[in-house]
């Protein structure tokens, strides 16, 4: 087969996906809206949102899977409207609850796919062999697919990536249905796929890994990036600060004192000897100086850490609390 | 808008892989065992037929596929019967299984175009139906040779291929619908159902209902009545109408190439046959020709039904 890479990709300008007003319609609804987003080279970008909001949709708009109704989106310098097969030859993805021909072995699956990929046989065993092994799958490589459990089945449709050599990994809901030792187990594969320099992005409603191993998030709600950037920008953005620090202490006047750190915008009383601060940076260090300058003993001082989950639950809160005005939207 | 790349990339390893799936798969065990069981009982009486009444006659061979021995119909009547069968069983979970497996986003998200997947699998069912078709031919002719004792002539085997060349693009009718139906439906049971539902429709209850339907269009003339004569609307009218099933396609096509003598596969007026030696076999180019358009329709039947699954398979979308 002769290669058709004729045209090669504009030189990398830092962003491998580029959505400019990216839209999709089905009959009178748009299922995703305008979004505009850039995924950069390397890093972990996570499309977050409830069932429905358009994430699979803007998947699948990306790999030339499903039509684009207006809008414009690159995946590395391609068009995957017109383009579609230099895309695919770069981007590898795992669509949501994978699934494999169950007849075949684990490596007749790999094999069927890198034949599509149009590799050499050469090349294919011994991808397929290194593969394989990457995800942990070697001892099973001459099973049928058909007994295999749904984590390995996930970790299968990695492999398939891998074999790829994939710039970009797609992962649709990759630990959705896992057990906790699986999720661990695939979280810790995407980050090697990082430290590669693949740029992956995932979708998911599992918010405390996405959290763990992205750099970057976008909140999706019916159709539209509502929220966009590192966990911690979103935090402030929307908790208005990124972090809580709790002190459990007595001393007088306390809360007057801890009110007065640098950095802190509020102090709630939770009891008599219970603070609640929030603040924009790790003030623990300057708290409990504040409990030792009031000659109050220090009993407890935790700090939580900006979570997505509060993010996720405090916006939609806010949503509803604002009358869903962007329903109208 | 244009896309960019060759369509077909991809057919060739999608083709192989169906083609093995199918060749190794129980079910194909299963319709092939059919098939030659019944056949060879056909054969089997066949030969009986033929040892005990024409030895001197010149197209033996012939007679083994179009020989009929009660109870059973002749080897021809049950492969247009049986062969709609082979091809659904092949045909109907070609795309609605590979949805319910959930491997089609996957497959897809390799580089090769959608068309290289429905194209393969199109091609690798009619590879499988060809290789048993051809297998159930030459059997005919490897019994032929052990209990008729008479070597083929040129002619015989070049009629002979001609049936499995239409057989072939009968199969290819049958196959195309199962994939039009298995992309219409989402689950495979439905799309079974319907494909045997329109199979016995065309094979059992279209020859019973398209005389009916015939007289309702074009009511018997009294006349020809009295004389115990078909009306000539009418004739015309059922013939239309059954042609409109492959079933009576490849029965007409099957008359004309391997019974010689045929001369015409509708009514005809007695003054249109005169001169003509009734019973003389016609030469192969002249019943090839009488045979031409129900070939033609097959084949256009098997490329019609393909392009509606393919323009609606195109526009399918691809998550479950």
């Amino acid at each position: 087969m002769s290669d058709p890479d004729s045209k090669a990709a504009p030189p990398a300008t830092g962003s491998v996906i580029e959505a400019r007003a990216l839209t999709k319609t089905y009959g009178d609804a748009n299922v995703v809206d305008a979004i505009n987003f850039d995924i950069f080279r390397g890093e972990v970008f996570g499309l977050l949102g409830p069932n429905g909001a358009g994430k699979t949709t803007t998947i699948l708009m990306m790999l030339g899977l499903t039509e684009i109704s207006s809008g414009t989106v690159s995946v590395l310098g391609f068009n995957p409207a017109r383009q579609p097969l230099q895309v695919k030859r770069r981007v590898g993805y795992l669509p949501d609850s994978v699934g494999f021909y169950d007849h075949l072995t684990a490596a007749e699956n790999l094999a069927y796919t890198a034949k599509l990929m149009g590799l050499r046989p050469a090349e294919r065993a011994s991808r397929i062999k290194a593969s394989l092994a990457r995800v942990r799958l070697s001892e099973v490589a001459d099973k049928r697919v058909g007994t295999f459990s749904r984590g390995m089945r996930q970790r299968l449709g990695l492999a398939e990536i891998i074999v790829k050599q994939a710039e970009v990994a797609i992962l649709d809901e990759p630990t959705s249905g896992l057990d906790p030792q699986a999720t661990l187990e695939f979280l810790g594969l995407i980050e090697e796929l990082k430290k590669e320099g693949v740029t992956v992005l995932l979708s998911s409603h599992a918010l405390d890994q996405v959290q763990r191993i992205c750099d970057r998030v976008a909140l999706f709600q019916a159709g539209h990036i509502v929220l966009m950037g590192p966990v911690t920008d979103l935090a402030r953005q929307v908790l208005g600060a990124g972090f809580v620090v709790e002190v459990e202490a007595d001393g007088a006047g306390l809360a007057r004192r801890l009110a007065t750190i640098p950095g802190v915008t509020n102090v709630e009383a939770l009891a008599a000897d219970r603070f609640r601060m929030t603040a924009d940076r790790d003030v623990r260090p300057d708290a409990a100086y504040a409990v030792v300058g009031a000659n109050g003993s220090l009993r407890k001082l935790s700090v939580d850490e900006p979570s997505l989950e509060a993010i996720y639950s405090r916006y939609f809160q806010n949503q509803t609390d604002n009358g869903g005005k962007r329903d109208a939207a | 808008m244009r896309r960019e790349g060759s369509p077909f990339q991809g057919v060739g390893t999608v083709m192989v892989k169906e083609l093995a799936d199918n060749l190794s798969s129980a079910r194909m065990l299963v319709l092939e065992l059919l098939i030659v069981l019944t056949a060879l009982a056909a054969l089997y009486g066949a030969i009986n037929n033929l040892k005990q009444t024409t030895a001197e006659d010149p197209f033996l061979l012939l007679r083994l596929f179009t020989v009929a021995r009660a109870p059973l119909p002749s080897f021809v009547a049950i492969l247009g019967f049986l062969i709609p069968l082979m091809a659904i069983g092949l045909g109907f979970d070609a795309v609605n299984g590979e949805h319910n497996r959930r491997t089609l986003s996957r497959v897809l998200a390799q580089p090769i175009y959608r068309d290289a997947l429905l194209v393969g699998k199109f091609l690798a069912g009619l590879a499988t139906l060809a290789i048993s078709l051809t297998a159930l031919w030459l059997m005919v002719i490897g019994l032929g040779l052990i209990f008729l004792g008479v070597p083929p002539g040129t002619e015989e085997i070049a009629r002979s291929l001609a049936f499995l060349v239409i057989a072939i693009f009968y199969a290819g009718v049958w196959l195309s619908l199962a994939m039009l139906l298995s992309i219409v439906f989402r689950s495979p049971a439905t799309a079974a159902l319907v494909a045997l539902g329109i199979w016995l429709l065309l094979t059992i209850l279209w020859p019973m209902l398209a005389p009916a339907i015939a007289q309702a269009i074009a009511p018997p003339d009294p006349r020809y009545a009295l004389l115990g004569l078909d009306s000539p609307d009418t004739a015309i009218w059922t013939l239309t109408l059954s042609r409109l099933s492959p079933n009576h396609l490849f029965g007409e096509a099957m008359l004309a190439v391997l019974s010689p003598s045929t001369r015409a596969l509708g009514p005809v007026f007695i003054d249109q046959l005169r001169g003509a030696l009734m019973g003389a076999p016609l030469p192969l180019s002249q019943s090839l020709l009488i045979c031409w358009p129900q070939t033609v329709s097959l084949i256009a039947g098997t490329i019609v039904l393909f392009v509606a699954g393919y323009v609606v398979f195109q526009r399918q979308e691809v998550r479950a």
